[in-house]
């Protein structure tokens, strides 16, 4: 089974919010990278693209052929995609237990596991 | 038995035998109806085969095999195709694995919502007809049928998996198996008897299933007591309370089964909130009640759960084993303020201190609170007793 799994920083302090994530000490920092380190390098896991955060995001409507774009991401900011990667593994359970790893899911964030379509 | 009753019993298993063959549920499904069909048509007339179960699960798998055969589409989905036709008559029983627990755990995964994981368990395991699930849990049947399709669909395309759960996320899943009986089964003791019959039966599968975990024992034990009261709970559509019912309505047999399943928990070892319920309902049998045994049960399962109405409980407990004043002192520390047997239970404890003042008080509070008319009347009652 192939899967993509979709971080969501929500509450979840990172680099992008300095005040908050300042208020991490060094070593949780650190703990922090480690863990996404350790996430990338599972076995079956295609590690995804960084993102620049949600606020830099530029949404797109066309109407009556017009293209209307409206600063932000289309979901309100807290819940917006905040990264992504993809996962081979067996089953759902595998998915579940690696999504548990990603720290965004204990610091405040969520992590949703998509199964993909397989051709 | 009849036959009906027989395909009842036998649907669980050739069902879950047919779904870790073809590792799809409604292939499965559709192939166990064709058999069952098959059945019902033949048997009454050439008599019931030697190994019926078997019987069934060969003829569902060859219908299957056929009908992927006609579909290649399905092909790669399946790990059936190279396997060679049996003919029914060549298999028995035995050689049937039984993989409830399987279908049971796949039912029960969390990542289905729990109504859904409900419906699941009583369509594959209880072998209930969706318009049957739809009535007992007063939903339309398209509903149910729109439930019963999602869950089986992402079951299929998230990789949920067939299987019992590796150790380390056992405790977790069992917990989550546990839940949905019990759930089922609290359906039916609230008035739907079928449906508690029903978890019973899943309970006590699931017991023979896994005859090392005492919880599994411990729920079996649990619905056992409660249901055997299931006669003497009501009269008159009011709630007749433990103390007043009538014992000559208690069903012997189910409390001496539920006990012999809460002696095998407790020999295992089982401290567990089913296990700890368990015994708590056994012991509220016994005439007279051992309240203080009582308390000591309550106490510990206030412990595990952290819940303040098994502390109130154990309050109640703790006066009736003779010591009044510590079990008001203990109901008054919860903060359970808009409960009302909060309220009817201080309103009793102050009565028997002869602290009527404050009795009268508690059982006004408890009278603001109470939404039931049969509990309101008793309540007044005990209100005019104490001005009387």
């Amino acid at each position: 089974m192939k899967y993509m799994l979709l971080i969501h920083q929500g509450e979840a302090p990172t680099p992008y919010t300095p005040d908050e994530w300042a208020r991490l000490s060094e070593e949780e920092q650190g703990a922090v990278y480690a863990a996404y380190q350790a996430v990338n390098e599972t076995p079956g896991v295609s590690p995804g693209v960084q993102m620049q955060p949600p606020e830099t995001a530029t949404t797109v409507r066309v109407q009556d052929g017009k293209t209307l774009t409206t600063d932000g991401p289309f979901v309100a900011v807290k819940e917006a995609l905040g990264g992504y990667l993809f996962f081979e593994a067996d089953d759902l359970d595998a998915a579940i237990e690696l999504a548990g790893r990603v720290p965004a899911a204990r610091m405040g964030g969520a992590v949703e596991v998509r199964p993909l379509v397989e051709r | 038995m009849t036959l009906e009753q027989a395909f009842r019993d036998e649907w669980g298993r050739v069902l879950a035998a047919l779904i870790g063959f073809l590792g799809d549920f409604d292939l499965a499904e559709e192939a166990a109806q064709e058999a069952f069909a098959i059945a019902a048509a033949r048997w009454p007339l050439e008599g019931t085969p030697a190994s019926p179960r078997a019987w069934l699960v060969t003829t569902a798998r060859n219908r299957a095999i056929d009908r992927v055969r006609r579909e290649r589409t399905l092909a790669a989905k399946t790990r059936l195709l190279d396997v060679p036709e049996t003919r029914e008559d060549d298999v028995d029983d035995a050689t049937i694995p039984d993989e409830r627990l399987e279908l049971l755990f796949t039912c029960c995964h969390p990542a289905l919502a729990l109504d859904a994981q409900v419906a699941l368990t009583l369509r594959t395991l209880g072998g209930l007809e969706t318009d049957e699930i739809a009535r007992a849990f007063l939903v339309p049947e398209t509903t149910m049928a729109k439930r019963l399709v999602r869950a089986k669909g992402k079951i299929k395309a998230a990789g949920i998996p067939f299987r019992v759960p590796p150790a380390h996320l056992l405790p977790d899943r069992l917990d989550a198996v546990l839940a949905v009986v019990y759930l089922i089964f609290n359906e039916g003791y609230a008035g739907r008897g079928d449906l508690a019959r029903e978890a019973i039966r899943l309970g006590r599968a699931l017991a023979e299933l896994m005859p090392d975990e005492p919880e599994a024992h411990g729920l079996e034990a649990l619905m056992l007591l409660n249901d055997a009261r299931r006669e003497a709970r009501f009269a008159d559509d009011a709630i007749v309370l433990l103390g007043d019912q009538d014992r000559s309505l208690w069903d012997v047999d189910e409390i001496v089964q539920g006990r012999v399943a809460l002696a095998r928990a407790l020999a295992l070892g089982g401290r567990g909130p089913y296990v700890l319920q368990a015994a708590i309902a056994s012991l509220h049998l016994d005439e007279p009640q051992d309240w203080r045994q009582l308390a000591a049960l309550y106490g510990e399962l206030a412990r595990l759960t952290g819940s303040p109405v098994v502390e109130l409980n154990r309050a109640v407990a703790v006066a009736e084993a003779g010591d009044v004043e510590a079990g008001l002192v203990l109901a008054e520390s919860l903060e359970l303020d808009r409960y009302h047997y909060l309220h009817a239970t201080r309103a009793e404890l102050l009565r028997r201190l002869e602290r009527v003042e404050e009795a009268r008080v508690a059982y006004d509070r408890a009278l603001e609170l109470v939404h039931s008319d049969a509990e309101r009347r008793f309540l007044e009652r005990r209100l005019a007793e104490l001005q009387g």
